[in-house]
């Protein structure tokens, strides 16, 4: 029976590059996969391709690409990647231009048709799925559109000669999804088979996150090495069952509860994973050590909705942060008075705040009144933040001026005082009509082409 | 007993909405589990930081349960005025769950 070996080079933007190169020399993989766009990361690179618009891309692409390409002499991997961001044309001629340099001859393809910032303005109506606000009352403060394209692009990208594919947002498992379709020729009506490649993508997307990474507690779930953690790879088969393994000498941790808690990471509704070309059911799955591997199988589909979830970037003003830290006997308390003062100053300054935050870290900075089902400890010190949303720069930065004013003018013994101000670019979501999005392809056959 | 001591958990966050598995440490506490920790019990845990609805998805398969919270965010990741905008700390509350 054929299979194909998918390995993960990265979980997130900023992620390591060594696990990868050692998956590439060692792992014997046919694609390697780079995840690298968190729901927001487009919106900020739209942002740098306005200010110059070579650039837009994952700032690592280089990088990367640097480390990566000398290997691909020796081991021919092909490589998925949304490293594209708000700018997969240029991010694939950079990639072109270093293959080219490095003497390697490979087709590079960009996946376009995620961008539908131009056409927004037709969707006004369309309900927020935050809020059910219409699109249009974001008004002119809207900086990206991106639909979440699916596996298409992609597999004809590579069933047309890619071994290079960059994309810009297309959803997050598809990375896997396309070059499973692609090297099966299964059809997109197959709902069952585009699911078990949906899980397969799913298990890879966050890299680390299956092989130990996200579980260390130490004394209840030890994980070996963690700085030296090994990245997955499967071992996708023909039927659907997916093999998951990392590298013998790595660190880390893959066994059923790693997998498991991968599995359901991020998941609402497990019987309706919602992905642009299939709704997939996790419920039917089976989790399976064997050996050193864990065996994944029982994954189903059902046809898709033909709606495309699509991310809106739009400015949302400025959040301002200060912190400062107390120690020692009646720590808290002198924190609290700091908070007291704070917020006297706030008024008396008429700082125009659209919301305020005060937290004690070490005491309710993660579970805030909830955290009264912990006993309280005997604190040596405790760190207050005030972080407040303010509709403008300056209102920001007096935030943090005004805790490092508390060195002097505060409760004794005030330390460590930091602030900082940032511009907020919010995310909200429409579904689009799946008709209203082409995909096209480029850097294949010359000029851009449409795919169905 | 606390619930760390029967389950594993993990917390992901989509937009607004986050989601915390709980796991069970051996496949034969999952019926326990499936009593004890019921959609009520977990709202009323999270309600102080502002949970609004929690829906809970079984799993038998996996001995899991999937929980939905809406609320406890603050707006998402995008725009929280938390410092764990994410909310992945939430599971470490949840295990802390009498069962």
């Amino acid at each position: 029976m054929k299979s194909i070996r998918i390995a993960a080079g990265a979980g997130y933007a900023g992620d390591r590059i060594e696990p990868a190169l050692d998956s590439i020399c060692r792992g014997n993989a046919d694609y390697l996969i780079f995840e690298c766009l968190a729901e927001r990361t487009i919106a900020l690179a739209q942002k740098e391709k306005l200010a110059d618009p070579a650039k837009g891309y994952n700032p690592l692409l280089e990088y990367r690409m640097q480390k990566v390409l000398p290997l691909l002499h020796e081991h021919p991997v092909k490589i998925i990647t949304n490293m594209g961001a708000a700018n997969p044309l240029a991010a694939a001629e950079k990639v072109r231009q270093m293959a080219k340099q490095e003497g390697l001859h490979l087709q590079v393809a960009a996946v376009l048709g995620d961008d539908v910032l131009e056409r927004l303005n037709d969707y006004g109506d369309l309900p927020l799925m935050e809020t059910g606000a219409p699109l249009r009352t974001l008004g002119n403060s809207v900086v990206s559109a991106n639909a979440y394209l699916g596996a298409k692009g992609i597999s004809a990208a590579l069933a047309a000669g890619a071994d290079i594919v960059i994309t810009g947002r297309v959803a997050d498992p598809c990375l896997v999804s396309g070059p499973l379709m692609a090297e099966f020729q299964k059809s997109y009506d197959d709902a069952d088979f585009l699911g078990k490649t949906i899980v397969a993508g799913h298990l890879l997307e966050c890299a680390g996150q299956v092989t130990g990474g996200y579980f260390a507690d130490p004394g209840e779930k030890d994980v070996p090495e963690l700085w030296n953690l090994g990245f997955p790879i499967l071992t996708f088969s023909e039927n659907g069952d997916l093999l998951l393994e990392k590298l013998p000498g790595t660190g880390g941790l893959l066994n059923e509860a790693t997998v498991k808690e991968q599995l359901l990471y991020e998941i609402q509704n497990p019987a309706e994973y919602l992905t642009p070309d299939v709704v997939a059911d996790f419920t039917g799955i089976t989790v399976q050590q064997q050996g050193e591997k864990v065996l994944v199988r029982g994954a189903t589909g059902r046809p898709k909705t033909g709606l495309l979830k699509t991310s809106v970037g739009y400015r949302d003003g400025y959040i301002g942060e200060g912190e400062i830290s107390y120690g020692g006997h009646n720590c808290t308390r002198r924190a609290q008075l700091a908070e007291t003062v704070l917020r006297h100053r706030f008024t008396l300054l008429g700082l125009a705040l659209r919301e305020v935050r005060f937290d004690l870290l070490g005491v309710n900075s993660l579970y805030g009144p909830a955290a009264g089902v912990f006993a309280p400890p005997q604190l040596a010190e405790v760190r207050l933040r005030v972080a407040a949303r303010t509709a403008d720069e300056e209102t920001a930065a007096a935030i943090g001026r005004e805790v490092e004013a508390l060195y002097v003018n505060g409760p004794a013994g005030g330390g460590g005082a930091r602030s900082r101000v940032t511009s907020v670019v919010s995310v909200a979501s429409v579904l689009l009509p799946q008709q209203e999005v082409q995909v096209m392809l480029h850097g294949l056959k010359g000029e851009p082409y449409e795919i169905v | 007993m606390k619930l760390f001591e029967l389950a594993h958990s993990r917390t992901g966050d989509k937009g607004n909405i986050s989601t915390i598995s709980v796991i069970a440490n051996h496949a034969g506490d999952y019926e326990t589990l499936q009593k004890a920790v019921t959609a009520e019990k977990v709202l009323a845990l999270f309600a102080p930081l502002g949970a609004t609805k929690a829906e809970r998805y079984e799993l038998p398969k996996l001995a899991a349960l999937n929980f939905v919270l809406t609320g406890t965010l603050g707006g998402g990741v995008t725009r929280s005025l938390a410092l764990d905008a994410h909310g992945k700390a939430l599971s470490g509350l949840l295990l802390e769950l009498e069962v």
